[in-house]
């Protein structure tokens, strides 16, 4: 049968299933692959906070969204061209992100009576009840197509069953042009080392899939999606958590210092304190604490004795560790607390993504106690965010905190390679030479930055104390009114001066006029793409996007001052928005948010600015 | 090397407790055990840190020009743990509190000891918070009168001891503050010990619990009611030398020498390095009427550390990794070009 093969641009593709159907696993080796192919593209996982709910429940459903195309691929997308169900409830947690004419591939061994009652549906048609019957339906009995493609291996039939996320992925690779080669050697470096006997029945299973799709009557067109124009160079692919985790390291190299991580496991930020555990050829040490507050105090001793000190978490965690965030204001030792935000309050849902903590990260501890905020705004950009909350505090001897999302944690994209010989240095300001009194002053500070020098125990002479006390310049305890206030006004002044050390704000598109996009964090590419498309369409919008929260680039007011409106796009009920409002009284900040545990979709951004424009 | 004594180790700070306040005779026993340890171990004075959490007993990093970090309420355990894990080298000191340590923060402290972090817990236990002035806290006596219990507590105290071998502790030692010499012997001890050290140092708060251990420390019959333990000596006590600590049974029971056909044979040996904790616990344990209260070195057991354990792991991980710099690991495994 000779297939049209159409070319497009780019297409979604979203594969869903049961927790243990591996659906993450496929998602990735269809994201990896086309990245090798040399797409443009843009992951989203989304699954459960259960690690295996029960069997075909809504509650169970793992999904992986990726979105791959020739250029200007942003976000994951909003919908998606090809979805992917291996049960009933798959369909229907996911039906609705189905595009008008989109294609749905089901496993119709799995859409028994009993799964389609469990998934929660009234009636025998699924698809007719969810009003997607109009779609171009594969539905095939794709576990006994996989336990026939593995009859003669005699292979257990938990292992085969295993195997069957792969014949949908060599469905997929079909309909999308996607050569095996790719998809093959991947399997074989993936499996190759740790389980060389899968290697074998998943290429089996995938060119099976890859054929019978090709022999199917059901899939008339097939869509081929050319490789992006990217720069030249050697790539990866790379998610937030790791690129996080990378930075990090990253900067202890340029400084010198080891890297210490004191952590406790808490969705989504783990993968941070996993990958670090890894590195210890690099010098890292990493200490699994007892729980959220030992994992900052040990960082906060790591720091006191030289290290590149960080503490790794999300905003309960965060919560739990604002007193000690404190004390490392107070004692002016360099920290990197990085906060993977997640659905809060409380527990609130662990596994969907939020930008929920930032009044948490700009105010929450007591007293006068300004930190450093900055944020990562793509899972790659993680690795430079990382880097620059290091160089921030170990330069300017603060802890900085660092914004990650569990959007941008556990979503990925390919990354060109960078070389280390791009990074600057970072140069601590270490205590080199006693003053004449041969006392050692621990708070006396630098008269252009503020910053006092960091002498390190074990070095002679430079005995000191620190603590949670108010202190004079000296390091002696005082409780006198006027030091007090002075030391205040002096740790907001070094934190303030590291605006002089920050890029400026940058302005992409008219450089004024009547609205000004403004977003920080995660929701970067989504907001690129809605103003892309509406700039498509002959609207003229400018957009700006802040890395450095608090404080705020240098010319942000002057900025703001060349718009009518300024409108603030976030994850939130507008916490961004009320600071720039607190900041910049003059601008007319408006905003644009959502609160569902869910990135935003294009299409409800170029709303709001339709109707801000 | 320049020998040190104990002024080298007295900061500038005005000493800031109550007159008569046991904190006092512990501060100076650290202060003369230092410059000991240091002879015995040739480390230099810039070598060693002090930490401590919140509460009167906390202030003592001040007092000392050493390094110091006076860190928050509780969390000193895991201040300490970072300073020591982060840079082995340093000798780390802790100075904390009844509330402090088995309180807001019995987690970091019975985490420090199950991990066996290289680092020497001094913990004040004067039986009440007296910085906040006069409530209970986790080791006042069952039925105390505090502010905060003005009818009598309800609950049982903690007896740290049992605390610190329940959870595996490998050094534990108790020392009286008005016994300056004892707590110099077992800070030193403690110091020469690798692995976490805990000294409990039996302190009197003058204004809020005055004479919390005086059932036991009044020189009048402190030999009676108290029995120092010396590694390899018998567990002989009293002002005529003439009790002993026999075992009976599963426990342990208290005899007169000469009486009930007991001699000094039958009297136990006491040994700080048996791995089995069982007699230790039972020691730890003894109180006030029935048995003398165990003071000096009751457990010293060498195991491995959590700082070598650290520090080691990453040694024999480096010695194998082909990546050794972040370009390395920036180009290692699934990596593509486009050309």
């Amino acid at each position: 049968m000779r297939h049209r093969v159409i070319d497009v641009n780019d297409v979604v593709v979203r594969f869903a299933g049961d927790s243990g159907d591996g659906m993450q696993l496929t998602g990735s080796l269809f994201a990896n692959t086309s990245a090798i192919y040399g797409n443009e593209l843009s992951t989203f996982p989304d699954y459960p906070a259960e690690i295996r709910a029960p069997h075909d429940t809504v509650s169970g459903v793992s999904g992986f969204q990726v979105h791959i195309g020739n250029s200007d691929v942003n976000t994951p997308g909003d919908y998606c061209d090809l979805l992917v169900v291996m049960n009933p409830a798959a369909l229907m947690a996911n039906a609705r992100w189905c595009k008008r004419n989109a294609m749905i591939i089901a496993d119709a061994d799995a859409f028994t009576e009993a799964a389609i009652r469990r998934a929660g549906f009234k009636t025998d048609d699924p698809f007719t009840e969810l009003k997607v019957d109009d779609r171009t339906l594969i539905v095939v009995p794709i576990t006994t197509l996989t336990e026939e493609s593995l009859k003669e291996t005699g292979m257990d039939i938990k292992s085969v069953h295993k195997c069957k996320n792969m014949f949908t992925l060599g469905m997929a690779c079909f309909i999308y042009d996607r050569p095996l080669d790719y998809t093959l050697n991947y399997i074989e470096g993936k499996f190759g080392t740790k389980h060389p006997e899968m290697v074998a029945p998943n290429q089996k299973v995938l060119r099976d899939g890859y054929n019978y799709a090709a022999n199917l009557q059901m899939v008339a067109d097939t869509y081929h999606i050319a490789p992006a124009n990217l720069k030249k160079g050697l790539y990866r692919n790379i998610t937030g958590n790791q690129a996080t985790a990378w930075g990090l390291m990253a900067a202890a190299e340029k400084s010198g210092l080891q890297l210490f991580c004191g952590s406790y496991p808490i969705t989504p930020a783990t993968a941070i304190l996993e990958e670090l555990a890894i590195y210890k050829s690099l010098g890292v040490k990493t200490m699994q604490c007892e729980d959220e507050i030992s994992g900052i105090c040990t960082a906060i001793g790591a720091s006191y004795a030289g290290s590149l000190a960080v503490t790794t978490t999300s905003g309960p965690g965060l919560s739990l560790k604002s007193e000690a965030l404190g004390l490392a204001v107070m004692t002016e030792l360099p920290l990197v607390v990085v906060d993977v935000q997640r659905a809060g309050p409380s527990t609130g849902i662990p596994t969907k993504t939020e930008q929920t903590d930032l009044d948490q990260a700009l105010y929450g501890r007591n007293g006068e106690c300004p930190l450093p905020v900055i944020a990562a705004h793509s899972p790659a950009h993680c690795f430079d965010a990382a880097f620059n909350a290091a160089k921030i505090a170990l330069e300017h001897m603060t802890p900085v905190l660092l914004l990650s999302e569990g959007f941008l944690g556990n979503g990925s994209e390919p990354w060109l390679i960078p070389s280390m010989s791009e990074y600057p240095e970072i140069k601590p300001p270490f205590a080199k030479a006693l003053p004449a009194d041969g006392k050692f002053k621990p708070f006396e500070r630098d008269p252009e930055t503020l910053v006092p020098r960091w002498a390190l125990p074990g070095q002679k002479g430079f005995e000191h104390r620190v603590g949670g006390l108010e202190k004079n310049h000296d390091g002696v305890l005082s409780s006198d009114p006027a030091n007090h206030q002075l030391m205040v006004e002096e740790r907001a002044a070094k934190v303030q001066k590291i605006a002089d050390f920050i890029p400026e704000l940058r302005v992409d598109g008219p450089e004024s006029g009547d609205l000004l996009v403004v977003g920080w964090g995660g929701t970067l590419g989504h907001i690129l793409s809605a103003v892309n498309e509406l700039r498509a369409e002959g609207r003229t919008v400018s957009q700006a996007h802040f890395d450095y929260i608090f404080p705020v680039p240098r010319n942000t007011g002057e900025v703001f001052g060349r718009f009518g409106k300024i409108l603030v796009c976030e994850l939130n009920c507008g916490q961004f928005a009320n600071y720039l409002r607190t900041l910049f009284p003059q601008a007319d900040i408006i905003k644009c948010n959502k609160v569902q545990g869910q990135p935003f979709l294009v299409s409800e951004l170029k709303d709001a600015i339709t109707e801000a424009l | 090397m320049a020998t040190l004594s104990f002024k080298d180790f007295k900061s500038d700070q005005e000493v800031r407790w109550c007159p008569g306040c046991g904190d006092h005779a512990v501060l100076a026993a650290l202060q003369r055990a230092l410059p000991k340890v240091s002879q015995a171990l040739n480390y230099e004075k810039e070598r060693y840190v002090v930490v401590s959490g919140i509460g009167c007993s906390s202030r003592l990093p001040y007092y000392m020009d050493t390094y110091g970090f006076h860190s928050i309420h509780g969390r000193a355990t895991a201040v300490a743990t970072g300073i020591k894990v982060a840079n082995p080298w340093l000798t780390v000191w802790q100075a904390c509190g009844d509330g402090d340590a088995l309180a807001i923060g019995g987690n970091h402290f019975i985490h420090a000891i199950r991990r066996n972090v290289d680092i020497n817990i001094v913990l004040f236990n004067n039986q009440i918070y007296g910085l906040t002035k006069g409530q209970y806290s986790p080791t006042s006596k069952f039925g105390a009168i505090t502010k905060t219990s003005p009818y009598g507590t309800v609950e049982p105290p903690f007896n740290p001891g049992s605390l610190v071998l329940g959870a595996k502790g490998t050094f534990f030692a108790r020392s009286l503050d008005v016994t300056l010499p004892l707590t110099e012997e077992i800070m030193t001890a403690a110091a020469l010990h690798d692995g976490c050290s805990v000294m409990e140092m039996l302190t009197n708060c003058v204004i809020f619990n005055d004479g919390a251990h005086k059932s036991i420390s009044d020189p009048s019959f402190r030999e009676d009611r108290t029995i120092v333990l010396r590694h390899g000596e018998k567990m002989i006590f009293g002002k005529n030398h003439d009790k002993g600590l026999v075992l009976n049974g599963m426990g342990l029971r208290v005899v007169t020498l000469g009486e009930g056909g007991f001699t000094e044979e039958d009297v136990l040996v006491h040994d700080a390095h048996c791995r089995n904790a069982g007699i230790h616990m039972m020691l730890a344990d003894m109180k006030q009427p029935d048995f003398p209260v165990a003071l000096g070195v009751i457990r010293d057991v060498k195991e491995a550390t959590y700082d070598d354990g650290v520090r080691d792991q990453v040694k024999e991980v480096t010695a194998k990794s082909p990546i050794r710099c972040m370009d390395d690991l920036l180009r290692s495994g699934s990596t593509w070009e486009i050309k």
